[in-house]
Formats: structure tokens, sequence, C-alpha cells
């Protein structure tokens, strides 16, 4: 074995250390923080996005307020706002961690729900109002099941980019998997490279693990008649996140 | 990690201060210059890469499943773990940031530019075929520039998103103004040097942006004037 595989082997070694996992900050410890931390953000995500994407879709209009903001969020640096709110009136701990991630998660949530409505067959949506259904009920009972094969596409992207951007929570010591990682780095680079591997590992591990489940669940939650338009479906929810 | 400060307006520590901008303007245009190069090298480079890798996907059909997916799991991973992957190997340094930004723009690129070579009409290529035109002329003459539009959103979209990502290079200390967003958040707090660092970046970001846009238009002349756009 040549000298360059010496950090794999490296990491191979922390990897296999019992107590790497399940000492107090371990790869055990840092996961749970990593997934509470994201579920939190998705799920603040979710809250703020989708009744306003769904709103704007029904009423049919606000598309270009949808690309407005996944134009200026793509803008915006992670750091820029894990260091900022920390130091508005959220104060420090968890809360501005969350609320930074939601920022990154309403993007995708916030077009999928409103392209989600937005492609609704019109000819459906005059049928049900013709069958004198109301705009509540129309939402409700035609276009809100009608876009959940969108809903999940979004909330696909947004878990899985949460996920991801959760690791950046570690230069706030937010905690989290990203935490190992910067570990590593304050070690020697030659001394930290195993860890620093190893960490990034997980997290890759993770990032790819949430998108293959929640594309399974994406699938579960599409009604089979629907499912052959699912690729056109993710083709236009890019669109509408590309701003294009 | 549970203690929590009240909120009060500090005097000593504003958001802005333009005595910190005189008195750091050496670091900061340091760190700005150090910011737009990398995005500007790590996008050339990324183009460089990634409309061959696209006229690759729309010459053979059976490339486009294969290039698409590749490109989208390296979109998947984490930027850290990307850093991860690569420093040390490569050691800390801007070549860790340029290979890490690299990849993560090629999708952006790849995918837009590929969508752009879809949209040119069957009718041109048949055209053009029946002209007489080498399949490489053709691409040239005819195929590249009606594809512009989506390689140049392609290269828009990538810039921004690099513009944000070179921040993250503070891991490996070559982050360009993410350096003056971390220091001011380690050296306590200090809010008018995070600001800095967030505004120039976001204004780094939206002057790429509308210079790119300008040059698209310039480029392609034909579709200004039909008004299309």
């Amino acid at each position: 074995m040549s000298a360059r595989s010496n950090p794999v082997e490296q990491a191979v070694v922390w990897l296999n250390d019992p107590l790497n996992w399940t000492n107090p900050g371990g790869v055990l410890d840092r996961l749970g923080e990593h997934l509470t931390i994201s579920a939190a953000a998705v799920l603040l995500g979710c809250l703020v996005a989708w009744p306003i994407g769904l709103w704007l879709g029904h009423r049919g209009r606000g598309g270009g307020l949808v690309v407005l903001i996944s134009n200026v969020t793509l803008a915006i640096p992670t750091l820029a706002l894990l260091t900022i709110l920390p130091l508005t009136f959220l104060g420090f701990g968890r809360p501005p961690v969350v609320i930074a991630l939601a920022v990154f998660a309403v993007p995708p949530l916030l077009a999928n729900a409103y392209t989600g409505i937005r492609q609704v067959d019109p000819e459906v949506r005059d049928a049900a109002r013709g069958m004198g259904l109301s705009g509540g009920q129309l939402l409700r009972r035609v276009e809100l099941p009608l876009a959940v094969p969108y809903l999940a596409a979004g909330f696909r992207t947004a878990a899985v980019q949460v996920v991801a951007t959760a690791a950046l929570a570690s230069f706030v010591n937010g905690g989290g998997l990203g935490q190992i990682i910067r570990a590593g780095f304050g070690l020697d680079i030659a001394a930290g490279a195993g860890q620093i591997l190893a960490g990034g590992l997980l997290v890759a591990l993770l990032a790819i693990g949430v998108e293959l489940l929640l594309a399974g669940v994406e699938r579960a939650v599409t009604p089979r008649p629907l499912r052959r338009y699912r690729r056109r479906a993710d083709r236009r929810a890019a669109d509408a996140t590309a701003g294009a | 990690m549970s203690f929590r400060l009240g909120y009060r307006e500090d005097p000593a520590n504003p958001w802005f201060s333009w005595q910190y901008v005189r008195d750091n303007s050496d670091t900061i245009l340091a760190a700005l210059r150090e910011h737009a190069a990398l995005t500007g090298r790590a996008v050339l480079i990324a183009a460089l890469v990634a409309v061959p890798l696209a006229v690759a996907a729309y010459w053979f059909r059976s490339l486009t499943g294969p290039i698409l997916a590749l490109s989208g799991v390296l979109y998947t991973i984490p930027s850290l773990a990307l850093f991860a992957f690569i420093a040390p190997y490569v050691g800390v340094g801007t070549t860790t940031v340029l290979i890490a930004l690299v990849l993560y723009a090629l999708l952006l690129i790849v995918r837009n530019a590929l969508a752009g070579f879809h949209q040119v009409p069957p009718e041109v290529r048949e055209a053009a075929e029946g002209m007489g035109y080498s399949r490489f002329g053709r691409l040239l003459r005819i195929e590249l520039p009606l594809a512009l539009p989506g390689i140049l959103t392609g290269i828009r979209l990538a810039t921004v998103s690099t513009v944000a990502l070179v921040t993250v290079g503070v891991l490996v200390g070559h982050g360009g103004l993410g350096q003056l967003i971390f220091a001011g958040f380690q050296n306590n707090f200090y809010k008018a040097e995070i600001l800095t660092g967030t505004l120039l970046c976001v204004g780094l970001a939206l002057v790429l942006d509308l210079l790119l846009a300008g040059t698209g238009r310039l480029l392609t002349p034909w579709l200004a004037r039909r008004g299309a756009r």
C-alpha cells in the first residue's frame, strides 16, 4: 500500500473504534443531534412554505415571488445566516441553527407547492367549480390531492439539502456530524486525516440515505395513475427552483 | 450550549461600522479578491468540463443517464463532506476549495446545457444536415449558438451558488469573504465584520449575475430582437 491510501486506512481504524461511537460527543450523539436539528428545520420550513405555496398556487399569482425567493436564498451563504442569527434576539443555542437551516428548506418546498397546484388541469378545476365546490373545498378535495407528488418531491429536495447543510452548523458549534470533521481539522491535518475522512463519509452516507429513503416515500405516496407523470413533475419542479 | 444572552442593542458592537471598513480595507479587499478569484476559476473550469460533457450526453443517448446520475450524486454529497474527502489528499489550501467548487458547479451547468441542446428544434437540425453540415460543423454553427441560453442559465446559477459556497472554505482557511464572517464570529461576535463579509458576498453574487446576464444578451442578440426572454 502506498502512502496515498493512508487516510483511508486511518478512517477505517477510526470508524472501528467503538469508543468513537459511544463516547459523549461520539458518532451516535452527533447523529442524534444532526437528525433532531434537521427534522426541526424541515418541519419549520414545511409549516411556513406549504401554506404560502398552496395559497399562492390556488390564487394563481405570485409565481414571480416564488422565483425571487429561491434566487435570493441561493446567494446567501449558509455561514452568514448561521453566524448572524445567534446575535439577534434569538440568542445562542438550537433555535437560530434550526431557523437558519429552515430558510434553505423554504425555496424547494415553496416552489413545488406552487407548481403542484398550478399544474392541475384547468378543466378539472372548472368541473369541480361546476359541481358547486367552494374555493376551500376545491383546494382541499381536488388541488391538494393532485399536488401530493409535487409536495413529496419538494420535501425530498428540502430534506436532503437540510441534512447536508446541517453539517455546517459545526462552524458555530451547533452540533451534528459536522463536529466530527471540524474536530479532525482541529488536529493536525496529518493526524486528523482519518477522522476527517470518517466524518465526511458519515455525513455523505446520511445525506444519500435520506435521499434514497425519501425517494421511496415519494413513490409510495404518489397514486399509481400519477406515477408516469413523475418524471415530468421532477423536471418542472427543478425548473421552478432554478428559476428557468 | 444552552446558555442564552438577552437581546439588547450594544452601542459598542453595531451591525455596521464605516470605521471598521476604513481601518481594515486591506483585509477586506484581499478577502474579496480571493473570493472573486476562486469563484471565477471554479466556474471557468466547471464550464470547460461541463459543456463537452453535455455535448457527449447529447450525441450519445446512452451516456445521458450515467452523466446526469454521477453529477447528481456529487451534488447530493454535502459540501463539508466533499471538503473532508479532498483535504486529506490535497492538503489545506486553495486547491481543495477549488476542486470542491468545480464538482458542485458541474451539475448545474451540465443539466442546463443539456436542456439547451434538447431545445434545438429537430427541423433546424435536419435542415442543417440537409445542407451538408458535418456533425462537428453542425455543433459549432447551429446547435451551440441555439443552446447558448441554456448554457448561460447554467453558468449563472453555478456562479451564484459558487459565490455562496466559497465561504465553506473557511474549513481549510481559504473561504474568501467567509474568513471575515467566521473571524467576526470568533472575535467576540464582532457584528460589523460579519455583516460586511455577508453584504459583500451577496453583492458579489448580484454583480456577477448581472454581468453574466448582460454578456448573455450581447451573445444572443436574436433573442432580444424577437422580444422573447
